[in-house]
């Protein structure tokens, strides 16, 4: 296939011989080639390259919008990243986020394991009826998640319903544990994604493998930990990036919720990052604990790219 | 004895689970047709199609949907259109920056967008293009087009390149063998990234909340989120269908997306037609 491709294609690179003429004409023709890619790459200049960029630079700036500071763009240095790193509702945030991230990521994916583990080799009807279900949660819009769980989890919702049922004490989730509550709804919404990367990734794992550790003596948790554990780490890794990525950058699941509170219960970076912005409308600042969030969101995107090539 | 209860084990936990993961939603649906709904998922004393009616008698809630669809057909096209020129060179020439390009791309995919909204607002301020819906629309399509291109790249690999070579041949141009022979062969492909796409953006909140000011540019997404804080919590019926009309497009798609994913990536027997 590769190799029918390059040979049928219509403009070859000329023969290295290296004159001027070649030369010029090389680039013309690497240059009519690429015609194609210009409104991409217009649009992906203007609207993402440069964003990234001005939250670099805006982040050494005092941008504001309103005030003395919005007369006056002025570069201040690392005085925003200065004042970050003795900024106590910084590093609140900073656990919020990381509390967030690791409870979505050990339920999504525990959770999504689970599932897909039981489902393999099931009654087909049976999936047919479950799998929607699951998947359900992850389909819906940011915003409508938002609204099942709280009402959900709201005082008088279904769940202090079934407590009552239960004859358990009412529990008011959004206040008494806030954090626990955007998790769980998290984990509903993100739940179904790992679950389908699990599934495939277990269809892929070879029968007969498992069929030869059985037959060796391997009981149901050692096939478990040495042959499909091995087998599917890949499919563990990207997701787990792919995961960590999105939960870094949820933003209207908790805002719509719990809009970061009570207090400082449940800010997490893009959270306060909002708040700093448009509420204390001090978007340079703002922008210097966006900074955190890229500089993370780069790092992980360059592993993730990594994996991705050697795949 | 023993066999046949750990056979059934499975399907009890997945019972439960899958109960406890449908009550959220179940919420919506119920309470959406019950003329007296709380925040509890409980059946309807009398089931009605009132709620939905009053969300659709409101003029602002119609005009939230259309800007809604504006927005995310507007993108999807765009990202439909210019990621598959792009990928047209990416899938057919030997270029010299092809693989940086690529890397790049798919470099970009996963960077969370959320990290630079605050810049963007103030561009947006600068350059004039806040409160628009077409600046939101160009936007949208950028961020969305790494994903596009990289999708659409690998969708036109699989288009035999023979059938284009006639067409060559014919004397047909670039231009005209994307949309004559490589365009309908990819049907399926395009029909992905566009669902894909589209739903992605149907989906967005946070973007549009914050390049769009004016009431009446907003899409069901923010006006959904605005009804929810004005009014969420005394009129659960009506919340219920608002949401309930607003996940349509979302189920729909996915379903349509789920038959294109399982039937339309055989690709080189669509060429042999």
């Amino acid at each position: 296939m590769q190799q029918l491709k390059a040979s049928g294609t219509p403009f070859l690179y000329p023969k290295k011989e290296e004159n001027m003429n070649k030369k010029q004409n090389e680039v013309y023709v690497e240059a009519k080639k690429s015609v194609l890619l210009v409104p991409a790459i217009i649009l992906l200049i203007v609207f993402f390259v440069t964003p990234i960029i001005l939250t670099v630079y805006y982040s050494f700036t005092n941008l504001a919008l309103s005030g003395e500071n919005a007369k006056q763009l002025k570069f201040i240095g690392f005085s925003n990243y200065i004042s970050m790193f003795k900024d106590r509702t910084v590093r609140i945030s900073i656990v919020n986020t990381l509390i967030f991230l690791l409870g979505s990521l050990i339920g999504q994916q525990v959770l999504g394991f689970a599932i897909a583990l039981l489902m393999k080799n099931k009654n087909k009807v049976f999936r047919g009826i479950i799998g929607p279900i699951f998947l359900a949660g992850w389909i819906m819009p940011e915003v409508v998640v938002a609204l099942c769980c709280s009402t959900f989890f709201g005082d008088e919702g279904t769940l202090n319903q079934i407590f009552a049922f239960l004859h358990l004490p009412n529990v008011e989730f959004l206040y008494a544990i806030p954090m626990v509550t955007v998790i769980l709804a998290n984990v509903w919404h993100g739940t179904a994604f790992s679950m389908m990367n699990f599934q495939s990734a277990l269809d892929g794992v070879p029968s007969d493998i498992e069929e030869a550790a059985r037959v060796d003596g391997a009981n149901r948790f050692q096939t478990m930990i040495r042959i499909i554990l091995p087998c599917i780490k890949n499919t563990i890794a990207t997701n787990t990036m792919l995961n960590t990525l999105s939960t870094l950058g949820v933003f209207g699941l908790i805002y719509m919720m719990t809009g970061g509170g009570p207090g400082t219960s449940t800010l997490t970076l893009p959270i306060f990052m909002y708040r700093q912005a448009f509420v204390s409308q001090q978007l340079g600042y703002g922008t210097a604990i966006s900074m955190l969030l890229l500089v993370i969101g780069i790092i992980l995107s360059v592993f993730y790219t990594r994996i991705m090539k050697n795949n | 004895m023993k066999w046949k209860f750990e056979k059934k084990v499975p399907y009890v936990i997945l019972s439960i689970l899958a109960f406890v993961f449908a009550l959220p939603l179940l919420w919506i649906i119920v309470a959406s047709f019950d003329g007296n709904a709380s925040q509890a998922v409980k059946l309807p004393a009398t089931w009605t199609i009132e709620n939905y009616k009053a969300v659709l008698s409101e003029q602002a809630n119609i005009r939230a949907f259309g800007n809604g669809l504006l927005i995310s057909f507007g993108q999807s096209i765009l990202v439909v259109l210019v990621g598959g020129l792009a990928a047209y060179p990416l899938s057919r020439y030997e270029l010299r920056y092809k693989n940086m390009f690529l890397y790049t791309i798919l470099f970009m995919t996963s960077l969370p967008i959320t990290a630079v909204m605050v810049p963007v607002y103030k561009m947006f301020l600068t350059i004039g293009l806040y409160d628009s819906i077409f600046g939101l629309i160009l936007f949208l399509t950028a961020t969305s087009l790494p994903y596009g291109i990289w999708l659409m790249k690998n969708f036109m690999d699989n288009v035999p390149i023979e059938l284009e070579e006639a067409a060559w041949v014919d004397g047909a141009s670039t231009l005209t063998s994307i949309r004559k022979i490589i365009a309908p062969l990819m049907f399926p492909g395009i029909c992905v990234v566009f669902i894909f796409t589209f739903s992605g953006s149907w989906g967005n909140f946070f973007v549009p909340y914050i390049l769009l000011q004016s009431l009446d540019k907003l899409p069901a997404s923010v006006s959904l989120y605005q009804f929810f804080g004005q009014h969420g919590m005394v009129v659960y019926g009506q919340l219920a269908a608002y949401s309930a009309l607003y996940a349509i497009p979302s189920l729909v798609l996915y379903v349509i997306s789920q038959n294109y994913m399982s039937k339309g990536f055989n690709m080189a027997g669509a060429a042999k037609g």
